[in-house]
């Protein structure tokens, strides 16, 4: 009886782990399926967004003391920065797969130095506010705030993106672009100011993924290509463009992490990637990716 | 390039490497050992990218196959540390290419994004396994390898190494060469030019760019056993997607679709990573700049930059000729 105990709570405290880690993943990931699906980018640089939030973030919390406020402040910075980026460098490269690739490599290697310049080597972590500390005890089940907090965050996150996308004209203009990017060129939308729009949200987002996620993962060098591949598997499996894609792609690849750790390490890594191959080789456009 | 000047140019700059190297510095004779093994990878990599036209993120996996074959065989089984160094040297390729001919019934049919995608996952696949896998692979800590290969030489010796790893590498470019100066070699140009029409004129066009994936990871897995006793250590960190990036950006930084063009840009990222990053610490903003400014300014890479001072300086030469060639390049 206690062995059956012990199994759903085991069931229920992975599951609820894997959820929050998913939540996390959708901040990174959706960003990166909209430029993705937007531009046909291959944003290498993405998992370096996501880093120089949390970096960001720690030093507005270090200047000011406030939390609250690390949030938006490291998002906008970081959105500022893939502005420049994209306006500057990437728009006048053209469509060219690998010339992307590479230039935002080279952007990656570049926000690497410099994180390690001014932040330093040394593992970082942020601190939350006290009350995001404790755990709220449901039954016999001890779920840490901070984790309730993050998924919380996405639902937001996810319902305002969701509203922008479906509600409002720019919305409309993004969709126009994923679905074909020719023909809403062809029919006057300016396709140009909408790779600007989402390339500067997408890392405005990862950002933010990287200003919570710090308190969770910690922030350290190398983390930025460490993440930057689930980050992809996400994309790949939800399927690239679509919101509700990367929502289920951020539950199923942060359930599938969690259980495979627990149940299976040895290939834990292997049972994220090798769906990710198969998807790409039989239906490219992801599982909910638009046609 | 005039053609067999080219190769008489190649010719004579390997021969001065032959005779220089060993009267170099120990640790720059390491280095350039090191350039070697990944020019072996980059060329592997531009029979993709150069001459097919797939842009694979995933190289290092084949890399990682040899190496990590080559660390297992030499710590479990006691193997490959005699005379059977050539025999793990030939199961290397023969791991790779096998890795391949598997990934590459995945990955032949994507294109563009797609295939960096799914090349991208493939490779992560592997760093995977090694990453997590830890009886087999040691997981983070990877595997120390025992000291070089000794039967009556003595491969302990950097210099001999060195040897070594220049007539593995000397093979490498000459048999490469041989395939894309082959008619198998120009129906890839063709494939890479215009897929469809290679088609319409009856080329089993997926089964040409699965002959070039299984043969690039082959010579992927070649470099790998040489890599594996080069570093001493097989790690995950050399399965790393960065080191797949750096070798595409070698292809494309020396030239695509010119073999000598990865070997320069072996060379040059070589130096930039190992021995620049000893001496200062602000390596990344130069490997970061190279890479921005190669795509940029360098969409042919340093060898079209050489074919572009060329026709330039023949333009200037002589009006007639420059007339011949311009009809030659329209």
């Amino acid at each position: 009886m206690g062995e059956v105990e012990l199994n759903a709570q085991f069931w229920l405290i992975q599951s609820f782990n894997g959820i929050s880690y998913g939540a996390l993943l959708f901040l990174l990931a959706s960003g990166l399926s909209l430029i993705f699906g937007v531009m046909r980018i291959v944003n290498l640089a993405h998992g370096a967004y996501f880093l120089l939030g949390g970096y960001v973030a720690l030093s507005v919390i270090g200047a000011t003391g406030s939390w609250m406020l690390s949030l938006p402040v490291a998002a906008l910075a970081i959105a500022a920065v893939g502005l420049v980026m994209e306006r500057i460098f990437l728009r006048p490269l053209g469509f060219d797969p690998l010339r992307q690739v590479l230039l935002t490599v080279g952007f990656a290697f570049v926000f690497q130095q410099a994180a390690l310049d001014i932040w330093g080597g040394d593992n970082l972590d942020i601190n939350p506010p006290d009350i995001l500390k404790n755990s709220v005890v449901i039954g016999e089940l001890y779920l840490p705030a901070y984790r309730i907090f993050m998924i919380g965050m996405a639902g937001v996150v996810g319902l305002i993106l969701w509203l922008v996308m479906e509600k409002t004209r720019m919305g409309a203009m993004v969709r126009a672009a994923v679905d074909d990017s020719e023909m809403a060129r062809g029919v006057g939308i300016d396709t140009s100011r909408v790779s600007m729009f989402i390339f500067a949200l997408g890392a405005f987002l990862a950002a933010l993924g990287g200003a919570i996620g710090g308190a969770f993962l910690g922030i350290y060098p190398g983390l930025d290509f460490e993440i930057l591949p689930i980050a992809f598997a996400v994309v790949i499996i939800g399927g690239m463009g679509s919101l509700g894609g990367a929502a289920l792609g951020s539950l199923i690849v942060g359930l599938a992490d969690n259980f495979g750790r627990a149940l299976f390490p040895e290939i834990s890594y292997f049972t994220l990637y090798a769906p990710m191959v198969l998807i790409l080789a039989i239906k490219p456009t992801g599982l909910f990716g638009r046609e | 390039m005039n053609n067999r000047r080219g190769v008489m140019i190649v010719i004579g700059a390997l021969l001065a490497l032959l005779i220089v190297t060993p009267y170099a510095s120990s640790y720059v004779i390491v280095l350039i050992t090191y350039a070697l093994v990944y020019s072996i990878l980059a060329m592997s990599l531009d029979i993709l990218l150069g001459y097919t036209g797939l842009p694979s993120l995933g190289q290092a996996a084949y890399l990682g196959m040899g190496a990590y074959l080559t660390a297992i065989l030499a710590t479990q089984y006691d193997f490959g540390l005699g005379w059977d160094f050539w025999v793990v040297l030939v199961l290397g390729i023969l791991v790779g290419a096998a890795t391949a001919a598997f990934f590459g019934l995945f990955a032949i049919r994507a294109t563009g994004v797609y295939f960096l995608m799914i090349t991208l996952a493939l490779g992560q696949c592997v760093w995977g396994l090694a990453y997590r896998w830890n009886s087999l692979t040691g997981g983070d800590n990877g595997i120390n390898l025992p000291p070089r290969p000794q039967f009556g030489i003595n491969l302990a010796n950097d210099v001999t190494y060195f040897y070594i790893v220049f007539g593995c590498f000397a093979v490498s470019l000459l048999t490469l060469y041989i395939l894309v100066k082959s008619p198998f070699g120009r129906s890839l140009e063709g494939i890479r030019e215009r897929e469809p029409r290679m088609r319409i004129l009856g080329y089993n066009t997926w089964l040409h760019k699965y002959i070039a994936f299984v043969i690039a990871g082959g010579y992927g897995g070649l470099a790998g056993v040489l890599w594996a006793h080069l570093s001493g250590l097989v790690s995950p960190s050399d399965v790393l997607l960065t080191t797949s990036v750096d070798a595409l950006l070698m292809v494309v930084l020396g030239g695509a679709g010119t073999l000598v063009g990865g070997v320069i840009g072996a060379a040059l990222i070589v130096f930039l990573r190992d021995y620049l990053s000893t001496m200062v610490t602000w390596w990344l903003y130069v490997l970061g700049g190279v890479y921005i400014l190669t795509i940029l300014y360098l969409p042919g890479g340093l060898m079209g930059l050489l074919e572009r001072i060329r026709r330039r300086r023949a333009l200037s030469a002589s009006p007639e000729k420059a007339e011949k060639l311009k009809s030659v390049v329209h």
